[in-house]
């Protein structure tokens, strides 16, 4: 009923992309064992970058569409992360602020030094 | 008053090829009628439904971000709140682990319905959607009992917990519950589809519902992708 482009291939590439999504995944679990710091984070992103975009274009299909249609499922969540950066730089100031204003007693990492006294 | 006229232009294609891509994109946006050439109006609508999706499940976990990023006090470690014991040893984020194989699994058996339902093979189809509803179910379960050992074992409520900040809570339930309600509806349809389909209520198609519904269960996966990785490792 439609002209559309194939929809089949052949079951190899869906074997191969489930082979490599159970691969990356227990890679991803095993970030758990490094330590926290810029590589664990890293590594979280990446894995999970990859297993995102195998599982959309691969099986979810989207590589054989169209490009309209690619364009509607993949750049609304591309301009997401515009809000995902404001959004970190606000809780980021909400946090410092916390800090400045009412950290009576709360302890974590060294509290940063007030160098104001504008609040007294 | 003026109907839409216009001539539905097909896009100069190979019956099996795909269109080539910046042609067809300005091709698709510049013609009259319909915007998406050749794709079937089910498939269309389920992106739409699932770009929406996202936007929900952004939402919470940018919330996520930003309540976690805020507080002043420590975030819970996840490894130690979700460890398993083993034979005595805390395995962390075992069950989250066997979770995650399983919906990857689910995955892969949607995959091949997909694939089989394109070969007209109905029987095969339903079986495998069956089965990626069975273990779409086996996680929704786990997450159950993850919740009830939280809540009853742990005393993790939604303003305060042992382990550290007390919006923990709030964003594990709220996050995970709305998941795992996706995941719910998603057995419940994926069994409605492989009813009908064996009954032969798609017979006249060319059986893309069975990729339509694919594509749903595939999200389901996907948003699991991005929890796993941002709220039990991060």
């Amino acid at each position: 009923m439609t002209d559309e482009p194939s929809q089949q291939h052949p079951i190899r590439i869906y074997l191969i992309v489930w082979g490599l999504l159970f691969l990356i995944s227990a890679l991803s679990y095993m970030t758990d064992f490094i330590d926290r710091g810029f590589w664990r984070w890293a590594l979280i992103l990446l894995f999970m970058a990859l297993k995102a975009g195998f599982i959309v274009a691969v099986f979810m299909h989207v590589r054989w569409e169209r490009l309209a249609l690619m364009a509607v499922v993949l750049a609304p969540p591309i301009l997401l992360l515009v809000l995902v950066g404001l959004m970190a730089i606000e809780s980021d100031y909400t946090r410092s602020i916390r800090f400045e204003y009412f950290a009576e007693g709360v302890q974590e990492e060294a509290l940063p030094v007030s160098t104001s006294n504008k609040h007294n | 008053m003026t109907c839409a006229v216009g001539v539905e232009r097909k896009s100069v294609q190979g019956a099996s090829e795909a269109p080539p891509l910046m042609t067809s994109f300005s091709a698709d946006w510049g013609s009259d009628i319909s915007t998406l050439k050749g794709v079937p109006w089910g498939k269309a609508m389920m992106w739409v439904f699932l770009v929406s999706d996202t936007f929900i499940f952004t939402c919470f976990l940018v919330g996520y971000m930003a309540v976690r990023m805020s507080t002043v006090e420590p975030w819970p470690n996840p490894s130690e709140v979700f460890a398993l014991q083993v034979f005595g040893n805390s395995v962390p984020l075992l069950l989250i682990a066997i979770m995650t194989f399983i919906l990857i699994s689910s995955s892969g058996t949607m995959a091949m319905a997909v694939n089989m339902g394109y070969q007209r093979r109905k029987d095969a189809a339903t079986s495998l959607i069956l089965v990626t509803a069975l273990l779409g179910a086996m996680f929704v379960g786990m997450q159950a009992f993850e919740w009830s050992k939280l809540i009853l074992d742990e005393g993790v409520r939604p303003w305060s917990n042992p382990f550290g900040a007390p919006q923990f809570g709030a964003v594990f339930f709220m996050v995970t519950g709305f998941h795992g309600l996706h995941v719910s509806a998603g057995v419940v349809y994926l069994l409605t589809i492989a009813f009908r389909l064996r009954r032969g209520k798609y017979d006249e198609s060319n059986f893309e519902i069975v990729e339509i519904t694919g594509l749903y269960w595939h999200f389901v996966d996907l948003v699991w992708v991005f929890i796993f990785a941002l709220f039990y490792l991060w």
